[in-house]
């Protein structure tokens, strides 16, 4: 298994399946680990920092944590490499802009992703389509304990696991829904998502984490408190009050929609679908958007020519990693815009 | 207008009230960052620098600018610049200050709860899981789950509940 086997397909996080999909992207779970007896990566020196990534790393390939993972050197991975796995979601925007040694290790079906040296030695990541905190806390679980017989977790009988950002000490653990809320933001009504998450200490942020705007009405909704409370406790806040909450709400606005505004929701849906089918030039944040409103269409039963898979396909191959991979070449401004209204309108008129 | 240590033009104006008293100060920008805190770097410093490094001379955390860590070699007033610790010593080491700043970031928590590796449950008498079953806990998610009309979660708590009462 290698990087290049990924570009054609959907990334998990964007399969489209698993429990409430309609509305729920994806389940993301992550623990920050660092190694006891070594300086966090702020302070670490060159060599220090090399070593981290020479024992972590034959730790994830001898011992390897889910079928067919493989390991990523980042250090020498080129730029359009590193902006594709951001994309799908299996490091972040840092890891990918970050210098020094560090890499990330992938399993083949995308749901396991171990930063190596990133904020904290480790960063331990499972995402699963659709809701499933439950399964994804399972799994990473297992993982820790596995990875914990081979390396020396840093930890502390007050702080529990130590990072090296105050805000992630005792569990380490963040927890992250991504919700597709497009008539929430229609009706005006997703001011009440922010103030309720504020209200429960929860961050909501854009598609890609941490400092991103929300594009084509995807929220992610975190955890900010790690210290405590349990994982357990945490993640049934989650999956028993938050998320039920929000998917509610989300509900009650795309009924109202569908009751009282019937034609401004179809003129929405129908004007994406137009464009997306005829326009020559798209941009990649106009893509996000119309997409967005037209996989809010299908989910309503108002198109019925398109279907959710290959919308979510269009979101990922959209992107500008992605479509430059497909296209085998760099592709800046008007061409890149015009490489995307290409693949797009072949997608959606079948041709 | 002069400043008030040397003769260099004041371009750093502040005005402090203390004990109901308006204190005025004028000071050039090197006198300014000398006795106030307030740091000067080629006419373009960043607010939140300019704020954090204000605040820290005026908080009288002055005091821990001189502990370093000896494995990391970092000081509290660096750490507070960039949010992030140099090593694991330096919780121990800045616990006393650190407390507020995890009370207020965590909803007042102050001592881990949740998992605890195998190693270190081990070496300390930690209990490796949490208490078993906490009672109080379970009444209180069985509540949540019929008012959220989560009957297939609500069963499964009223299992566990019966279960652990024996």
């Amino acid at each position: 298994m290698k990087l290049s086997d990924l570009t054609t397909r959907a990334g998990e996080w964007l399969r489209g399946s698993g429990p409430m999909s309609e509305i729920v992207i994806s389940s993301r779970i992550r623990l920050a680990r660092n190694l006891a007896g070594h300086r966090f990566l702020a302070r670490a020196s060159r060599t220090e920092r090399n070593g981290l990534v020479k024992q972590i790393s034959s730790v994830l390939l001898d011992n390897p944590v889910a079928p067919n993972s493989f390991y990523v050197n980042l250090d020498d991975a080129p730029e359009i490499d590193r902006n594709l796995l951001v994309e799908r979601h299996l490091i972040s925007k840092q890891h990918a802009t970050n210098e020094g040694a560090r890499g990330v290790s992938i399993s083949g079906d995308e749901t396991v992703s171990i930063m190596v040296n990133e904020e904290d030695h480790l960063r331990i990541q499972v995402l699963r389509s659709g809701l499933q905190l439950d399964e994804a806390w399972a799994q990473i679980n297992a993982i820790d304990d596995q990875l914990e017989g081979k390396l020396n977790f840093s930890f502390h009988p007050r702080f529990g696991y130590l990072t090296a950002c105050p805000t992630n000490v005792g569990t380490g653990i963040r927890v992250s829904v991504m919700l597709h809320l497009p008539a929430l933001k229609l009706t005006g009504e997703i001011e009440k998502v922010f103030r309720a998450a504020k209200d429960m200490k929860l961050a909501v942020r854009g598609l890609y984490g941490e400092g991103t705007e929300a594009t084509g009405d995807f929220y992610q909704v975190s955890n900010q408190t790690t210290l405590g409370k349990s994982e357990e406790d945490l993640i049934s806040d989650f999956r028993h009050v938050v998320i039920p909450k929000i998917i509610d709400y989300e509900h009650h606005a795309r009924k109202t929609l569908l009751n009282d505004r019937t034609t401004a929701l179809d003129d929405k849906v129908c004007r994406a679908l137009g464009v997306l089918r005829t326009a020559r030039l798209m941009a990649s944040e106009e893509t996000l958007f119309l997409l967005s409103h037209l996989r809010m269409g299908v989910n309503l039963g108002r198109v019925k020519e398109v279907d959710i898979p290959t919308i979510n396909e269009l979101f990922l191959l959209t992107q500008p990693a992605h479509l430059q991979k497909l296209q085998g070449r760099k592709l800046e401004g008007d061409l890149r815009r015009a490489a995307r209204a290409d693949f797009i309108r072949q997608r959606l008129n079948g041709n | 207008m002069k400043c008030e240590n040397c003769n260099k033009a004041a371009t750093v104006h502040l005005t402090e009230i203390r004990s109901g008293k308006k204190i005025e100060r004028h000071l050039c920008e090197q006198c300014a960052a000398a006795s106030e805190g307030v740091p000067v770097k080629g006419g373009h410093t960043p607010i939140n620098e300019l704020l954090t490094n204000f605040v820290m001379a005026h908080s009288g955390l002055q005091k821990d600018l001189g502990t370093t860590c000896e494995h990391c070699g970092i000081t509290w007033a660096e750490f507070r610049q960039h949010g992030l610790f140099g090593c694991e010593h330096d919780y121990d080491l800045f616990e006393k200050d650190l407390s507020p700043l995890l009370q207020r970031a965590h909803e007042s928590a102050t001592h881990h709860t949740g998992k605890v590796p195998t190693r270190a449950a081990a070496g300390t008498g930690v209990p490796k899981k949490r208490k078993s079953v906490d009672m109080t806990k379970l009444k209180k998610e069985l509540q949540r789950a019929v008012e959220n009309e989560d009957y297939e979660r609500a069963a499964q708590l009223r299992d566990a509940i019966k279960e652990a009462e024996g």
